[in-house]
């Protein structure tokens, strides 16, 4: 039986965590469908059935999917869900933010945030903000799961073409409006899919501060992340936060500067491949999961930092 | 207007965990607990609404073992007007919360149910959503600032694109953030007062629902440890090491 997959998306273009969803979900069963639904989305619709993974694609077009409001979303893919034996999407606050609502609709108790499928019925979940692995097994008949994004790899973009069906819009509750989105528009690669990320912490004192770290970032081609204290400070904006509440991210290369690593912190990067740690005390507990650890102040390190990369002339960009 | 504020009792956020060796859970034994953090932001946002005369009553409810009680009893101190413990002593998953919560809300008939967004042990995300799709209300998730009006509030949500703002209909359920507020302490004399406020109590298996959890865990076990690593003396042998050994600049 098939995996029906609820893309992200922003109505033009397919957000890139739906590519690593398809891969998992693929483990669960080959025959993967993609539900796009959105307002005027053919775009995304023929970005999702040129991935191979893909078999087949829905595609349900009207006003009221435009925000994702989950009350508008939920329903339809409920309703989307009865020909399928798994409903899936990412973890992120895309997939957080509705798929319960289907699941409890469908009478189904929810698996959260897999980074393991094991087999169709069994998964491996993070709990304790990472610092135990449970294995689980759904005992419902269907299943509703979503997807640690980082735990899976990309699914290859071009090459397929599945076949695309439009659905009917089904009746929405008109009980809640959108006002407004406010995104963080930024050069540099994502939070969630750079390969080298640079992070501060309160240790930065100020948001002025800050520009050490994003002239790192800016030298790496990196992207920003941030302790929960630091955004709590006021010195950067929520969507840099990583954490347990905030984004896991797994770069190839983390660099925490003035991070003391409280568990909630190492929760959202420790599986980072290389992880270096900045920080004038020599005991934090963030040199315990560092892969190089400089006890140093970080206002005299990171300028020599900056000024060793310009010497290199070998960073990919 | 009245607030139902739903509060859990989990193993203290500063508390390095510990597995069990023969794989079925974790150490919780003389372990400290409290309340799961952004449930004490969801108490907090819920006594402000009422000191800004907004919201009569604000009824603080936890499932659990009798210990919640403490959990319900620290709400209280706060600001909290009373409290409601459903005595259930299994775990039970959030599907089977959230029909609890809904037998709850249909005899309290409150306007709003609060609660955090995420419990940070099993670190879930669902009970709030789940409970809103239940009752056919609208939600708002992943909250950080609360602006209620007359027949509606609106939203400020975190995402991970930024922010976003919502406007939902009455009633509604709110799941809250880490930064929509800072939880006050409560004082000792708050702390006494809470001793006499009324706690109803509930239990679980009374209600009539079907709690029986559909997911079965297997196992529990401790994530790959990392490799210790090494200090290094300066920057330069930083990033000699990241060129040369790690090889990722």
């Amino acid at each position: 039986m098939s995996v029906l997959l609820v893309a992200e998306h922003d109505n033009s273009k397919l957000k890139p965590f739906t590519l690593n969803a398809i891969t998992a979900a693929s483990k669960i069963d080959g025959d993967v469908h993609v539900l796009v639904a959105g307002a005027n989305c053919e775009n995304v619709t023929k970005e999702v059935a040129s991935v191979p993974l893909v078999k087949k694609v829905l595609w349900c077009d009207s006003p009221n999917y435009q925000n994702y409001l989950p009350e508008n979303l939920a329903p339809l893919v409920t309703k989307t869900a009865e020909k399928y034996d798994h409903v899936v999407a990412s973890a992120n606050t895309f997939g957080k933010n509705f798929m319960p609502r289907v699941a409890a609709a469908l009478d189904i108790s929810q698996v959260s945030d897999i980074i393991k499928v094991s087999s169709p019925d069994t998964f491996i979940r993070p709990i304790y903000a990472g610092n135990a692995f449970a294995t689980v097994k759904s005992n419902d008949k269907k299943k509703c799961v979503t997807i640690r994004p980082t735990s899976f790899d990309p699914a290859e973009k071009t090459g397929g073409s599945a076949q695309v069906d439009k659905i009917e819009a089904v009746d929405v509750p008109n009980t809640s409006k959108f006002i407004k989105r406010e995104e963080t528009k930024s050069e540099r690669p994502e939070l969630g899919t750079a390969r080298i990320v640079v992070s501060g912490g309160r240790g930065l004192e100020s948001g002025e501060n800050f520009k050490l770290i994003t002239d790192i970032a800016d030298k790496l081609n990196a992207a920003v992340g941030a302790s929960r204290a630091a955004v709590d400070a006021g010195y950067i904006s929520n969507d840099h936060q990583v954490g347990q509440t905030g984004k896991v991210v797994v770069p190839d290369l983390y660099i925490a500067v003035g991070i003391s690593g409280a568990i909630q912190h190492l929760a959202g990067m420790k599986e980072s491949k290389i992880i270096v740690a900045i920080n004038k005390d020599g005991e934090a507990p963030i040199f315990s999961v560092a892969d190089y650890g400089l006890e140093a102040d970080l206002f005299k390190a990171l300028p020599e930092f900056l000024a060793e990369l310009n010497k290199l002339n070998t960073i990919q960009k | 207007m009245k607030i139902l504020v739903a509060v859990k009792r989990v193993i203290d956020y500063n508390v390095q965990i510990r597995v069990k060796e023969d794989g079925s859970g974790v150490h919780t034994d003389n372990v400290k607990m409290s309340t799961n953090p952004p449930d004490d932001n969801a108490v907090e946002e819920s006594v402000k609404l009422k000191e800004s005369g907004k919201v009569k009553e604000v009824v603080a409810i936890s499932i659990g073992e009798d210990k919640a009680q403490e959990t319900i009893r620290k709400a209280l101190a706060v600001g909290a007007d009373k409290g409601i413990h459903v005595k259930a002593d299994n775990y039970i998953e959030p599907l089977g919360i959230a029909k609890i919560l809904k037998k709850i809300v249909e005899k309290e008939k409150p306007d709003m149910v609060f609660l955090g967004k995420q419990a940070i042990d099993d670190d879930c995300n669902q009970t709030g959503q789940m409970l809103a799709a239940m009752l056919n209300w609208p939600q708002a998730t992943f909250t950080s600032k609360v602006n209620l009006k007359e027949k509606s509030v609106e939203i400020v949500r975190e995402i991970d694109e930024g922010l976003e703002t919502i406007e939902v209909n009455l009633p509604a359920v709110v799941s809250c953030d880490l930064r929509l507020n800072e939880p006050r302490f409560a004082s000792l004399p708050n702390i006494m007062k809470a001793k006499k406020k009324p706690m109803e109590q509930i239990n679980a298996k009374d209600l009539g629902i079907d709690l029986n959890n559909r997911i079965q865990q297997i196992k529990v076990e401790e994530p790959p440890k990392r490799k210790a690593g090494i200090k290094v003396a300066n920057v330069a042998e930083l990033v000699s090491k990241l060129k040369n050994e790690a090889k990722v600049l």
